[in-house]
């Protein structure tokens, strides 16, 4: 994903020479062609998140469109206040890029484990998110971001290869797309609906498939777009299924879940059965790789296949 | 720069009446730091800086942000008399329904170039206004910061992040005022001020901030000192609540809130000086 983006801004970053991009000393084997190709535009500020937020505000206001860097913990944790204040508050045209959301960086342990800052970001009036979940949604997604002129955080995870087919319609932020139907063309007749974010859509698909195999419909939706949400669509998607699941590599407090529940609660939607699938509330000490943390929590293919059958029948 | 040493003095005098009538007005605090700061902003807005208040947002204007926004009080006031909007507006400074808040909003009013409050931001935005416009524009970027915000470890990342980039076009106030929110300042020891700014590779200066004569010449001198390739920084010695006797030097000058009594002596020892 995270090539992915790079060679998506280089194609922006030649065409606008008014952005500029800003890394907090990260980059390492992934951001050297933007270095080499756009030398003053391209600054290391060094260690110093709340720095580079604050100077990206700065910028911003002197009519730059700035990108800014980091590990996800990092770009919105370290600096929550600066995104706050210095570029919410104004509504600046800044992009906060955080790599290796959720448990991407799962044996470095909780320091490096990103499960707040979907939350924590929507939380922030004027902030856009942005959760591409494969190669596709992401080059659509850096191309939208900077479309935009206020701020958006973009959440990278690790490069996933699409295992279904990607869609052929336009990617708008406050977007969603139908990756599987559930049944012949015809979404209200799934037994159920299952919405994820990010680098989790595989897990999606592969639970979509273990449970047709069983005989359980599964509608998928990708949700790329987790502020502003396409509720239009959720709506839609949620007429006639038995029950509205939500997967995603962020807390279960404050992220997609979150958003899909208070969605559907305040809308005309009929009530259904419901779950989040997503990273516990708490800090976990396992050490081990993204696969293996995820699995041990519940969120593979085969254990939320488990739980959607066993809620559904 | 000639100065008009009357004409400034006349001026942070009608600035601190200002101060003072917003404080009585609205019933509410922070009239220390913001007479503490009175005769910088005469000095930067009635002579060093390069602004066309008919034409607030003129590409080619030095920017000025308060960073130790709650001397908001100080800045409107500034506004007012230079001309970015009318005095009158002065009187909606925090009350309810009002237009200024307590600490300086950038879509409140003319002037305003950044919403501050939380300490230890102004510095950062303001190399990134000094990075986008060096040597595009003739603009410079002075940001204004309390002793005790120095407190803040992003003011020191800022501070490293410009002198690494030469933004000569950079110039930080300190305003010394020695009182911070609980404490006098060095709650956490600040001292030597002057060296950590040094050793962080910038220009350093100080000036008596109450001496617009002083000031202008400090100001003056860092415009000269861009040949050295630093940011400047301009430690100003100031005097918290300066001319209300009941709290000057005080820490209760941060908090402090005139009463009708207080507020003709004040006003009268305002117009003594």
């Amino acid at each position: 994903m995270r090539s992915d983006f790079v060679a998506q801004l280089i194609i922006e970053m030649e065409a606008n020479p008014d952005i500029i991009f800003l890394t907090g000393d990260l980059g390492f084997h992934a951001l050297e062609p933007l270095k080499e190709k756009f030398g003053s535009r391209f600054i290391n500020v060094g260690i110093a998140e709340a720095n580079m937020v604050g100077v990206a505000a700065g910028l911003a206001l002197a009519g730059k469109k700035v990108i800014t860097y980091s590990i996800a913990s990092f770009m919105t944790m370290r600096c929550y206040e600066q995104i706050r204040t210095d570029v919410a508050y104004h509504n600046l045209d800044v992009k906060f890029i955080g790599v290796g959301g959720g448990y991407s960086y799962g044996d470095q342990g909780v320091t490096h484990h990103t499960i707040e800052d979907i939350a924590i970001m929507r939380a922030l009036p004027n902030v856009k998110v942005v959760c591409p979940g494969y190669s596709w949604e992401t080059t659509e997604a850096t191309k939208a971001l900077l479309r935009d002129t206020g701020p958006v955080y973009l959440r990278l995870g690790k490069k996933i290869p699409p295992t279904f087919a990607v869609p052929t319609g336009p990617f708008e932020l406050g977007k969603g797309f139908i990756l599987r139907t559930g049944t012949e063309n015809d979404t209200k007749k799934a037994d159920g609906l299952l919405v994820c974010a990010g680098n989790v859509v595989h897990t999606a698909i592969e639970a979509a498939d273990i449970l047709s195999a069983q005989g359980i419909s599964l509608c998928v939706i990708s949700m790329p777009s987790i502020k502003p949400l396409d509720t239009a669509l959720l709506i839609e998607s949620t007429t006639n299924v038995r029950g509205v699941f939500t997967l995603e590599e962020n807390s279960v407090i404050g992220g997609l879940g979150s958003a899909v529940a208070e969605t559907l609660l305040a809308s005309d939607a009929p009530k259904t059965k419901f779950h989040a699938f997503g990273l516990p509330d708490k800090f976990i000490k396992t050490v081990g790789s993204r696969e293996f943390l995820s699995a041990s929590i519940g969120i593979d293919a085969a254990s939320i296949a488990r739980t959607i059958a066993e809620i559904l029948k | 720069m000639v100065v008009d040493t009357k004409k400034h003095a006349e001026l942070s005098k009608l600035l601190q009446k200002d101060i003072l009538d917003m404080a009585f007005n609205s019933k509410t605090g922070h009239i220390g730091s913001a007479f503490s700061i009175s005769d910088i902003l005469t000095v930067l807005y009635f002579g060093v800086m390069n602004i066309r208040p008919e034409q607030p947002l003129w590409s080619d204007r030095d920017y000025f942000i308060l960073s130790k926004g709650h001397a908001a009080a100080a800045l409107y006031a500034v506004l007012a008399r230079r001309g970015f909007f009318s005095p009158d507006l002065l009187a909606e400074y925090r009350i309810d329904g009002g237009k200024l808040h307590g600490h300086p909003c950038r879509d409140a009013a003319p002037g305003i170039e950044l919403s501050t409050g939380s300490l230890g931001h102004g510095l950062s935005v303001g190399a990134g206004i000094a990075l986008a416009i060096l040597n595009k524009t003739p603009g410079r970027v002075f940001v204004l910061l309390g002793d005790g915000e120095c407190n803040e470890g992003v003011v020191w990342e800022a501070a490293m992040f410009a002198s690494t980039q030469r933004l000569t076009n950079l110039i930080a106030i300190v305003d010394r005022n020695k009182f911070q929110g609980f404490d006098a300042a060095g709650a956490v020891d600040l001292m030597p001020l002057e060296e950590k700014w040094r050793a962080f590779g910038w220009d350093v200066q100080t000036v008596n901030g109450h001496d617009t004569v002083a000031l202008t010449a400090a100001f003056e001198a860092a415009k000269i000192n861009t040949t050295t390739g630093c940011p400047s920084v301009i430690i100003a010695d100031t005097v918290a609540g300066k001319g209300i006797a009941e709290v000057e030097n005080t820490l209760l000058a941060h908090y402090y809130v005139p009463t009708e009594q207080s507020y003709k002596d004040i006003l009268t020892a305002i117009y003594a000086k």
